[in-house]
């Protein structure tokens, strides 16, 4: 018995031994977000990334949600086991680059690991939101998004709307014709509160939405997003929202299929949505530019993306981080930007993949995809536009948009809303500052 | 010759407890001391930097207009939910009792909810509830009523309270269908033949005889709403709109999960702890005094 026993210890033993090559494979442990189609492609990457060169082994793992990805990488760091790449949201920002030690700053990791690396070939309205005020890359882009406007146009062509509508007097115009022609429930409407109606709107007509450059410039922020604009847009809102010629769709994304069913002819939402309403959408659809108040000084500025980009964890071994920074290479590389671009229907991270992209001729087949850039590309960023960076910004979101709703559902005026939302956002913010120091 | 089987020694009895004891401590006083500690610290979310602040999680909290609101949204929730659970679960139960066809296909109908995850259950009802895109919605706004749970605080509240309740009449129902058959037909019969009616019956006889059932059920389903609900209000209102649905659990878990504030987070599930606590022991104190056992 004893012996059989030694004899399988001793196969197991020799099998583990050949699945182990000769030279030490270094495996880079990638969590992240990405489902359905996009997980695809986060697989594919990691394969051909392995397939390419012998001593790293990127392994993706899904976390599942934004926030539970995140969550599951604060609670790994804490546990002395946190990957080595992981993907996190925009508004997470704030939190990972306040966390001095447990991430490691792409710019340095780049620099000590000897990679090849201009931060200049990457497009600035995009790398501008993951970095610091002088321009040193905290982390890496991977899936960048920015609002579109959706438009149906059989149902503008049927209601008698000439043309897509450009400005916000001309879309409420459209959405009482709509209205009219039998969208009883919806003339338009938005996903993601918060990011269409005080992030997207106050960077697209270039006013601020706290100081110190929206908080890329400093923790002691102070939010001021109740300016005349934003109220007024929010009061023209809930004037609206009491004959559905304007209709609230939630916080975030799930009512986006309001648009594909034909109820929603007019909808603001992510550049990302591409990938889902090219397969649902039965009726001639396309995307333009966010609407702006033609009276507002400058509008349109530029827009500001939102997506998720992959942090660095602090405290790996130099070999490791060696690996990571030759797959951030990797990642940058043109042909493969384009095919990502072309294949998910985010953004381009560098220039030369957006230029070539141009070149082959791309955008006049998809128009669509294009819209985004052209909205981050308007303009020479300000301080306004640049992006923004408030710590506890997941929940900071959920407070706005608590007051947007308490305004839309006929509790506030929308001055008196937009005061509670930054003079509680602000209370949040005093409160991160003080574990951030 | 008599065997004697009585167990020297002190040390046996305790042995046998130790497997439970460790679960307690490890489970729940360990944790929850570490709330308790927590609670009087301020850490960034990686606990990178922390730092004994006293009190002053709580002088926050309680500063916050905000957590007063969630105190009363959650006394709302948890009365609707006790209340309407047990009720329809009882109705259900006197029902399924009686002699019928196919009644164990009833009974294992009832039951199936219970095995429903809470976050599954909320999913469920917003595809019937959908303002727009739901199968129940599209009748009620058909009809002319503006059934719109995104904006308007008191049909959020009812969807909640809707999802929440079916999700746990079936763990009801099981508990008091089998009460329901320990009660001795003799007594009922008894009853009957004095000229009670069914419902005299139910009322003088059946609900005092249930009264254990129903007290141990009241304990739990309290505790259901306070701690297992916020997995049903995350997926259908996340707290919303304007914070109507926002109950003190649900608080903990956006504060401490969202926004990465473990102290304020900590500080809450000891009040909250305090609160559950506190009603148990009421419970047992004032309420138990009128169970018949």
């Amino acid at each position: 018995m004893k012996f059989r026993h030694y004899g399988i210890a001793a196969t197991l033993a020799s099998t583990l031994a050949l699945a182990n090559p000769a030279y030490a494979v270094t495996e880079l442990q990638w969590w992240h977000a990405m489902t359905g189609g996009n997980n695809d492609i986060v697989n594919k990457l990691a394969e051909e990334f392995n397939a390419s060169q012998p001593d790293y082994k990127v392994v993706p793992s899904f976390k599942g949600n934004y926030p539970d990805t995140m969550n599951a990488g604060i609670a790994a760091f804490r546990a002395g086991n946190a990957p080595h790449i992981i993907q996190v949201f925009e508004v997470g920002t704030a939190t990972m680059m306040s966390a001095t030690g447990a991430i490691k700053p792409v710019y340095q990791l780049m620099k000590d690991a000897n990679e090849p690396f201009d931060p200049k070939a990457y497009l600035p309205a995009i790398t501008g939101y993951y970095s610091t005020s002088k321009g040193d890359m905290l982390s890496f882009p991977f899936n960048s998004s920015s609002m579109v406007m959706w438009i149906n146009k059989d149902e503008l062509k049927k209601a008698g709307v000439a043309g897509i509508p450009k400005t916000w007097p001309e879309v409420f115009d459209a959405a009482r014709k709509l209205k009219a022609a039998g969208h009883a429930t919806c003339g338009f409407s938005n996903a993601w509160t918060t990011w269409a109606n005080i992030e997207q709107f106050s960077a697209w007509h270039n006013v601020p939405i706290g100081t110190k450059a929206n908080g890329l410039d400093g923790f002691d922020t102070v939010l001021n997003f109740n300016g005349p604009l934003q109220v007024r847009h929010l009061q023209n809102l809930v004037d609206m929202e009491k004959d559905k010629t304007y209709d609230y769709s939630g916080r975030g994304n799930a009512s986006e299929a309001r648009f594909a069913s034909g109820e929603c002819a007019i909808f603001l939402t992510s550049s990302g949505y591409y990938g889902t309403v090219k397969g649902t959408a039965k009726f001639d659809f396309t995307s333009a530019p966010m609407p702006y108040y033609p009276d507002a000084p400058g509008a349109p500025q530029n827009s500001i993306i939102g997506g998720a980009s992959l942090w660095v964890m602090g405290g790996k071994k130099p070999d490791e981080y060696k690996g990571v920074a030759k797959f951030f290479t990797f990642l940058s590389d043109t042909n493969r930007q384009v095919y990502l671009h072309e294949e998910s229907g985010y953004l381009p991270i560098t220039k030369a993949a957006y230029e070539k992209t141009k070149a082959d001729g791309f955008y006049q087949k998809n128009p669509v995809l294009e819209t985004p850039l052209k909205e981050l590309t308007n303009k020479e960023p300000t301080e306004n536009s640049r992006g923004l960076r408030f710590g506890n910004m997941v929940q900071m979101r959920d407070i706005w948009a608590e007051e947007i709703e308490a305004a839309l559902a006929g509790q506030k005026t929308a001055q008196a809303a937009l005061d509670a939302a930054v003079a509680r956002g602000n209370t949040m913010l005093r409160a991160f500052e003080k574990t951030a120091k | 010759m008599e065997k004697s089987v009585v167990f020297n020694g002190k040390l046996l009895p305790y042995l046998l407890l130790v497997p439970q004891l460790i679960i307690t401590l490890v489970f729940f006083y360990w944790p929850a001391s570490q709330a308790f500690w927590q609670s009087f610290l301020r850490e960034d979310a990686f606990g990178l930097r922390s730092e004994f602040i006293g009190l002053e999680n709580y002088q926050t909290l309680f500063a916050q207009p905000e957590y007063y609101k969630a105190m009363l949204t959650t006394l709302i929730f948890s009365t609707l939910v006790a209340v309407l659970s047990l009720a329809i679960a009882l109705l259900f139960a006197t029902q399924a009792d009686k002699k019928l066809k196919a009644a164990a296909f009833y009974k294992t109908f009832m039951i199936w909810p219970y095995a429903v995850a809470p976050a599954v259950a909320g999913v469920l009802w917003i595809f019937m509830f959908h303002p727009s895109l739901g199968t129940l919605a599209r009748p009620l706004r058909w009809m002319g009523f503006d059934w719109n749970p995104l904006l308007n605080g008191n049909h959020a509240m009812a969807l909640v309270v809707m999802a929440a309740v079916w999700k746990q009449i079936a763990y009801n129902f099981l508990f008091f269908l089998a009460g329901l058959q320990s009660i001795p037909k003799s007594v009922l019969e008894a009853g009957a033949i004095d000229g009670a009616g069914p419902m005299r019956r139910f009322w003088t006889i059946v609900f005092p005889l249930l009264s254990p059932t129903t007290f141990f059920l009241l304990v739990v389903n309290i505790v259901y709403v306070f701690f297992d609900t916020f997995g049903i209000i995350d997926a259908v209102t996340e707290g919303g709109p304007a914070g109507a649905t926002t109950t003190m659990v649900y608080k903990v878990y956006a504060d401490g999960r969202l926004g990465g504030d473990l102290g304020s987070s900590a500080a809450q599930s000891v009040v909250l702890m305090a609160i559950v606590i506190a009603l148990t022991a009421i419970q047992f104190r004032y309420v138990e005094r009128k169970v018949q056992y």
